[in-house]
Formats: structure tokens, C-alpha cells, sequence
């Protein structure tokens, strides 16, 4: 097992991990907010990365073209769940929160096969195909741009959140949102302006990883999964809690697969959560 | 002769604040204890220490000489301590008997015989008439009195009742001083958390007053009420209803 | 007391225990077990067999979950776990050992029986978000460690060998479905029979209050933890019923199929399409959304698979938005409350 291989897994780890933050992150911000799974979080990633299939198949356009439609078009999705679907689902009982969520996933992967077949997809020849070699270390263009997209997304995120007006009027609604609208903070709208964000941001993670993932129907479970396990390992509700588990995940996720056998890796991230959420329910950073 | 309920010294932490800072009192069978507060004194938390629903950082509670710190909620339950919560708990999709059922449940394994105790804890609290409907359209005066029935259906030594007038209509109020009075008279020791200063000085036999998770005073209503510390902190003049 | 309130109370002590459903309910119940006992002489094509056979196993699988959700309040999402268990442990014990499927059935049922205290005692201490999640984790971890276990076939799956004598014997009917259908049938008539005794039980319920406010519950004795996993036990044993007639049914074990989360999830929509909660809730949503399967199929060909899977997921939506508790949640609720049904 050669230092360079490590290095390597280390690397392409961490960049993955940065996309696994970056999607939970839209998941935690949800939760905080109004304590809200959303068990079709995947399927809106999945659409995300269609989304950025057909802009580049059908007008031509480069993923890192049609970034800013699609963030703009999930976010549009964010503001329509809520307000026509989740709203509803908010006065009901946790089963039916779940359940809902989870019906609307189901219908979402199966439209998307209906429509577009299970076939897998792939953006060929994105403008920044190529790869970037640091020392005896490969790294895929995409993945790199990627990491650094994400990395600025959780900046412009945590500058939002922390220092503009409308920013700590979420932090408000989702500590105590009867004390924020007692403020003149509406709830309603920070709902809505918090599943837009979500969206937004699994937006940008699905328009990056078009660039080099496979896009199909299903690939959005496993990567529901995973931000699942972050945002339980986090802590529900922290965005940095989001951004550091991500990154953990990331990291055993490829480290397991090379130090052990690869179909396991997955096995080694579900141990994970398990271990998390036994032995420290409120993970990094949340609030229980 | 010992006393049914015996707190020692119960102290809760959550981080910097402190809850619950060495309480002790104790409570004689038959009688009724009250405790006062103002908002934040540490009231329910320290009911839910000796419920089992917390765990204190310090202390004990012996309930007839038993040691039943730590122990969890249902197996306090089962040794005779009941309570009432004040945030209402009904089993919303249960009926109104069902819900008091469970209770009887506690010490019974025959439902025949569980319904038929639930229907006199319902005849007792008066909500018989609305024995088949679903708890979860009962109104909070009746909430609490099903709360309640279903403690009482437990058949409990001592019931710890957290807030039973709050948010009651004052017509209300009067019925269920007279249900703790009767209660009384058939032999259950009560500890209630109130607010209202009247009904509480009508009812209890001892007082122990809170403030900022300290015991600040515990003795008759006439002592308590003018205890220099309790009206500094808390009474003002007892003359206003709370 | 006052005189008006012994009256009553006198009155409401006569009442009896349960509630009486109301005659056309009892009429329709007999009506229908007629039907369903004389179904495959009505409809003979084995497709009308295999579709009843179908219905029966997974208003099985439904009530299975409804034992553990619908009425203990904990959301399992990884009851497949459970059926595949099922199916491995009776077609493993035969295949190997030759022994007959009605002792696989039972080991079956304790295995799976351990597997949910295996499963249930770290997890069920989560508050429900993190318990579902618990669940589905566990379910694909389960899956892919039974596609790499090589002594029970890896992702090949297994066979159940094919014994063309003795089929009751060995849970096998080669000339025609309707013995399946029978087996099928009486596994239902059990399996719900076993749950209405349950909600008529001091057990069932201690696990109602707990599904309904777990706090309040432990106040008045009932020792949490024990209720849940004991609940999850329950449904893990039925599940695994059905896992182990699935296995003598389709005769092949595929781990991908068996462990999927499909499996858990479609009986969770038809619970709480038919009603979350009541005993008859998991029956009509079978009822309803395996012929909407199988007919899509049909009807659609190849994409059958997916419109089905559109309609359930728009469906289970809805039902969470308007009526959360089910269709028949509303017909019980009159029941229950002994009120007039117009």
C-alpha cells in the first residue's frame, strides 16, 4: 500500500466528502428549520443532475453554463414543495411527515424512469474535462472545480446565514420560531426561503456532479444515504456540523474501500452512523 | 412515623444553569404539599427528577423508605407514585376510557376489571359523558381532568400533579379543588405545583417554595406566605388571584 | 356522588367491552370471507390465483409493519430485512438439510425474532427520524452482506429444490396455485386473527399509549424500551412468515429482490393508504395497490414497473396531506366511538 495511494484515496475523499457536505447540508438546514425530514432529498438531487443533462444535451449548454438555471430551477422546486406539499405535511403526525416525503421521493425516481428510462447518462467532454497532476497525485479536473465550487458554496452559505438580516432570521426561526414571529420575522417565508436555499445548494451539487458522475434515475438514493449519516453525524441542524461530517464520510468512505474490500465501504459508513447516533445522538455540532 | 415521600438534597445541572440546587422536603401520608414558584423556579424539573424522567447530578429520593433515585419512570409508576403533566398528554387516539384504561392497566391484567376502574376514575373527575369519544377532542379543562382520571386510575399512594388549574376556566377551578379535597379525604397523598395562590392556600397542608432552583421556604400556608424571602420573591400581595 | 352520575356510571359499566360494529359491517365481513374462501373455484386462470395470492402475502407483509408502526408508533423502514431472513432461513434449512419448510418457517420466525432484539435494542432508543434512517441503513447493509455470503449463494441467490412428490410436505405445488392460495389464506387468517386478539389485549394497549405519547405511558408503568422491541419482534416474526411462503412460491432467492427496500416500503404505503392503526387498513391497501401493480404492468408493458411506483408515490402523498390515518381510519373511528354510521 504505497503513500501515494493513500494520498490519493485521502484526496478523492475529501473532494467527494465535499459534495456529500453540501448535499446534507440542504437536508440540515430543512430539519433546523422545521424539523422536517426530507425523505426525497435524494430525488432532488437526481433532478438536479438531469436537469444539467438535458440543458447540455438539448441546448448545448455546459454544465458550468447552466449552473446558475439550475440552482434557479431547484430553487423554484424548493419554494413549490413547500408551500404546495410540505406546508400541509407540517400539522400532520411524524408517520404521515415520513411518509409523505417518502411518497413524493417514490413518485419523483419512478416519473424519472418513466420518462428519461433507467439508462445511465454522462455528460461527455465538459469544458473542464482533464486531469490536474500535484506531484505523483492525479486528481480529475471536475472533481478538483467541484470541490472548490463547494467549498464556496458553504462560504457564501455560512456569510449568508451569519451576517445578513434575512440570514439570522432563520437562525431565529429555527431556535424558536414563535419568539421570530413575535419579532416580525414571518415564519412562513423563512420556511419557504429555507427550502429554496436546500434546494439551491443540492442544485449546485447535482450540476457539479454531472461533470463526471454517472446520472440515472436511482443514483440519488445512495447519496440520500449518505447525507443522512452526515447530517446525523453532524448534528441536525449545523451547517458546519454538515460540512465536517461530510468530509468524514468522504474519508472513510474511500479509505474503506481501499483498505478494505470496496463493497464494503458503504457497510463502513452505515457503522458509522450507527456508532454516531447510539453514543452521541447529537452528533458534532447539533442541538438534540 | 416515616414519611411517604422524602427528597434529599435533589440537584440538577444542565450545563451552567442549575435547575434544581438541593431541594429537600418531605411529605407526611395523607397530606397535601404544594410548591410554589415563580416561572423557571425548577418546578416540573424537580417532579421529573422524582418521576425518573431526569436523572439528578445529586440526591435522593426515598419514596417509604425506598430508595427510588434513578429509577426509571414505569417502574416508579408501578411502586405507586403517579403524575400528571403540564404539558398535556393524552393518547390522542384512544378514547377517553381506553386512555384511563391504560392506567388501570398498571395494576391490573384483566381489562374487564381495568374498564370498570376507569369508569369510576371518569364518574369520579365527571367526564363520564364523554367516555367514547376520542381524547383528542376534549377541551384542556377536560385534558386535565382526563389526565387526571388516569392517574388516579393507577390507584397511586402518592400523585404528584403538575399545574391541574392552568389554563382553566375559573368555574372550572372551584370543581377541581373539590376533586383534590376528595381525593384527600380517600387517603392520597398529593405534592401540587401551582400557581394559583388561593387555591393553593386553600388546600395544602404544607408549602414548599421555589426560587431559582432553591428551596426558599417549606412550611404551613400562614408561615409561607409570610416568609420574608417568599414574598420578596415572588408573592408581592396574596390578595390578587395569581 | 350525585344520583344522575351513578345512573351513568351504572349504565356505562352494562356497556359491554367492545364496541359493536354495526350489522351491514358484519354482513359485508361474512360476505366477503365467503368470497374469499371459494375464490379460485370463481376465478379459475392462475393469473386470478397468482393475483389473490398475491394480495394475501403482502396484506401480510402490511400488517406486519402496521404491528410495529401503526400501532407501536416506531417507523421501521427495513422490514425486508425480516421476509429475507424468512426466505433464507427455511430455504437454507432445506436446501442443505433436507429439512421440510414448515420447521424452516418456524426458525424463520425465531430468527428474525432475534434479529429485530438484535437490531431494536440499540436502535429503538432513537427518536423516530433517526430510528427510520437506523432501519434503512441496517436494511442495505443486510442486503449487501447476504450478496457477498457465499454459503448461502452470494448474489446468485439460491434455489429451492424442486420436489414434485409429497407437496404438502414440501410447501410445493407444481399443478396448479390453489393450494398456494389456501396456505396463503390461512397464514392471513392467523396473522390478523393474532392481531385482533392483540389490540383486545392488555399489551396492545400499552403499546397504542405508547405509539401515542411514550412519556405519559412510562408514567403510568409501561416499561418503554421492552414495549417497542417486543413490538418489532411481533412484526419481524410475521414478515418472516411471508418471507418463507414467498421462497416456496418463486421456488428462487434472489438477495436484491428479498432484501430490497422496495419491500419495505411498499408496506408501509399500503398501511397507510388502507389505514395506519386499524386491523383491516394493511388488507384494503394490499388490496388496492397490488392489482394497481400488476395491471399497470399489463397495461403498459415494460414501463408498468414505474407507473405503478408514480401512482403509489402520488398516492401515499396525498394521503399524508389530507387523511394521514387512512381510508378506513374514518369507518373505525365510528366504530370505536359507538356513534351512529349513516
Amino acid at each position: 500500500m504505497s503513500r501515494e495511494l493513500i494520498l490519493q484515496a485521502v484526496i478523492s475523499g475529501l473532494l467527494m466528502g465535499l459534495i456529500y457536505a453540501l448535499v446534507a447540508v440542504g437536508l440540515t438546514l430543512i430539519f433546523g428549520l422545521m424539523e422536517i425530514v426530507n425523505f426525497a432529498h435524494g430525488e432532488f438531487l437526481m433532478l438536479a443532475m438531469f436537469t444539467a443533462f438535458w440543458f447540455w444535451a438539448l441546448a448545448g449548454l455546459d454544465p458550468v453554463v447552466s449552473l446558475p438555471f439550475v440552482v434557479v430551477l431547484l430553487a423554484l422546486a424548493g419554494i413549490l414543495a413547500h408551500f404546495g406539499i410540505i406546508r400541509r405535511l407540517l400539522k400532520a403526525p411524524m408517520l404521515a411527515q415520513v411518509c409523505g416525503t417518502f411518497g413524493l421521493g417514490i413518485a419523483l425516481r419512478a416519473a424519472a424512469q418513466f420518462l428519461w428510462t433507467p439508462d445511465f447518462r454522462t455528460v461527455t467532454n465538459p469544458a473542464m474535462a482533464g486531469r490536474v497532476q500535484i506531484g505523483s497525485i492525479f486528481i480529475g479536473q471536475p472533481q478538483l472545480i467541484t470541490g472548490g465550487v463547494c467549498l464556496l458554496s458553504f462560504a457564501a452559505l455560512w456569510w449568508f446565514v451569519t451576517r445578513t438580516e434575512t440570514g439570522l432570521g432563520l437562525q431565529a426561526t429555527a431556535q424558536d420560531r414563535q419568539a421570530a414571529a413575535v419579532m416580525g420575522i414571518p415564519t412562513e417565508r423563512m420556511f419557504a426561503l429555507g427550502w429554496a436555499i436546500g434546494m439551491g445548494c443540492v442544485g449546485i451539487a447535482g450540476t457539479m456532479l454531472s461533470t463526471f458522475y454517472y446520472i440515472f434515475p436511482d443514483v440519488g438514493t445512495n447519496f440520500a444515504l449518505l447525507a443522512f449519516v452526515a447530517v446525523a453525524l453532524g448534528g441536525f441542524g449545523s451547517i458546519a456540523g454538515s460540512l465536517l461530517a461530510g468530509l468524514l464520510i468522504g474519508l472513510v468512505e474511500s479509505l474503506g474501500g481501499l483498505l478494505l474490500d470496496p463493497s464494503y465501504k458503504t457497510l463502513i459508513v452505515f457503522a458509522l452512523y450507527l456508532a454516531v447516533v447510539i453514543f452521541r445522538p447529537q452528533g458534532l455540532f447539533g442541538r438534540f | 412515623m416515616s414519611p411517604l415521600l422524602d427528597v434529599q438534597g435533589l440537584t440538577k445541572r444542565f450545563g451552567g444553569l442549575t435547575a434544581n440546587a438541593n431541594i429537600a422536603f418531605d411529605v407526611n401520608e395523607g397530606e397535601i404539599v404544594g410548591i410554589i414558584g415563580p416561572n423557571g423556579a425548577g418546578k416540573s424539573t424537580l417532579f421529573d427528577l422524582i418521576t425518573g424522567f431526569q436523572s439528578p447530578n445529586a440526591g435522593r429520593a426515598l419514596l417509604d423508605g425506598r430508595d427510588i433515585t434513578g429509577l426509571r419512570p414505569d417502574r416508579i409508576g408501578r411502586l405507586g407514585l403517579a403524575r400528571t403533566f403540564q404539558k398535556l398528554k393524552p393518547f390522542v387516539d384512544l378514547t377517553v376510557t381506553e386512555n384511563v384504561m391504560v392506567g388501570a392497566l398498571a395494576h391490573t391484567p384483566v381489562l374487564k376489571t381495568a374498564r370498570e376502574q376507569a369508569l369510576e376514575s371518569l364518574a369520579f373527575v365527571d367526564l363520564l359523558d364523554k367516555r367514547n369519544h376520542f381524547a383528542r377532542e376534549l377541551s384542556t379543562g377536560q385534558r386535565k381532568r382526563l389526565e387526571l382520571a388516569r392517574a388516579l386510575a393507577m390507584s397511586p399512594r402518592l400523585i404528584l400533579m403538575d399545574e391541574v388549574t392552568g389554563g382553566v376556566d375559573q368555574r372550572s377551578v372551584a370543581g377541581l379543588v373539590a376533586l383534590v379535597r376528595e381525593l384527600k379525604q380517600r387517603g392520597v397523598t398529593i405534592v401540587m405545583i401551582e400557581h394559583n395562590m388561593q387555591v393553593i392556600m386553600r388546600l395544602a397542608d404544607r408549602i414548599l417554595a421555589l426560587h431559582a432552583g432553591r428551596r426558599i421556604a417549606f412550611g404551613a400556608p400562614d408561615e409561607v406566605r409570610s416568609d420574608a424571602a417568599v414574598v420578596d420573591a415572588y408573592l408581592g400581595t396574596i390578595d390578587h388571584a395569581a | 356522588m350525585s344520583s344522575s352520575r351513578t345512573d351513568i356510571l351504572k349504565s356505562a359499566l352494562a356497556e359491554s367491552l367492545w364496541p359493536r360494529p354495526p350489522l351491514w359491517v358484519g354482513a359485508f365481513g361474512a360476505a366477503a370471507l365467503a368470497l374469499l374462501l371459494a375464490y379460485p373455484f370463481i376465478f379459475t386462470t392462475p393469473f386470478a390465483h397468482h393475483l389473490m395470492i398475491l394480495i394475501l402475502l403482502y396484506a401480510l407483509m402490511a400488517q406486519s409493519w402496521n404491528v410495529v408502526a401503526g400501532f407501536s408508533g416506531q417507523i421501521s423502514l427495513g422490514q425486508a430485512i425480516f421476509f429475507g431472513i424468512g426466505a433464507y432461513s427455511s430455504t437454507v434449512l432445506f436446501a442443505k438439510y433436507g429439512i421440510t419448510p414448515w420447521a424452516g418457517l418456524m426458525v424463520g420466525m425465531l430468527l428474525s425474532a432475534l434479529a429485530a432484539v438484535a437490531i431494536g435494542v440499540p436502535t429503538l432508543r432513537l427518536r423516530g427520524h433517526y430510528f427510520a434512517i437506523a432501519t434503512l441503513l441496517i436494511g442495505s447493509s443486510v442486503q449487501i452482506v447476504f450478496q457477498r455470503w457465499d454459503w448461502v449463494g452470494a448474489a446468485s441467490g439460491l434455489y429451492v429444490p424442486i420436489e414434485r412428490a409429497s407437496p404438502w410436505f414440501y410447501l410445493q405445488f407444481h399443478t396448479s396455485k390453489v393450494p398456494y392460495y389456501y396456505v396463503a389464506l390461512g397464514a392471513v387468517a392467523a396473522g390478523y386473527f393474532a392481531v385482533w386478539k392483540l389490540r383486545r389485549s392488555r399489551l396492545g394497549f400499552r403499546l397504542q399509549a405508547m405509539r401515542d405519547d411514550p412519556d405519559a405511558a412510562a408514567s403510568l408503568g409501561i416499561a418503554i424500551a421492552r414495549h417497542k422491541v417486543l413490538a418489532f419482534m411481533i412484526s419481524a416474526a410475521m414478515m418472516s412468515v411471508a418471507g418463507t411462503f414467498y421462497a416456496q412460491y418463486v421456488l428462487v432467492l434472489d438477495p436484491e429482490r428479498l432484501f430490497s427496500a422496495e419491500i419495505s416500503i411498499i408496506v408501509l404505503l399500503m398501511t397507510v393508504l388502507g389505514g395506519s392503526g386499524t386491523l383491516w387498513g394493511p388488507a384494503l391497501g394490499a388490496a388496492i395497490l397490488v392489482p394497481l401493480s400488476e395491471y399497470s404492468r399489463i397495461w403498459f408493458g415494460g414501463t408498468g414497473r414505474t407507473i405503478d411506483l408514480i401512482l403509489y408515490g402520488i398516492l401515499i402523498l396525498l394521503v399524508c396531506m389530507w387523511r394521514p390515518s387512512g381510508i378506513l381510519s374514518l369507518l373505525e373511528e365510528r366504530i370505536r366511538r359507538r356513534a351512529e354510521i349513516p
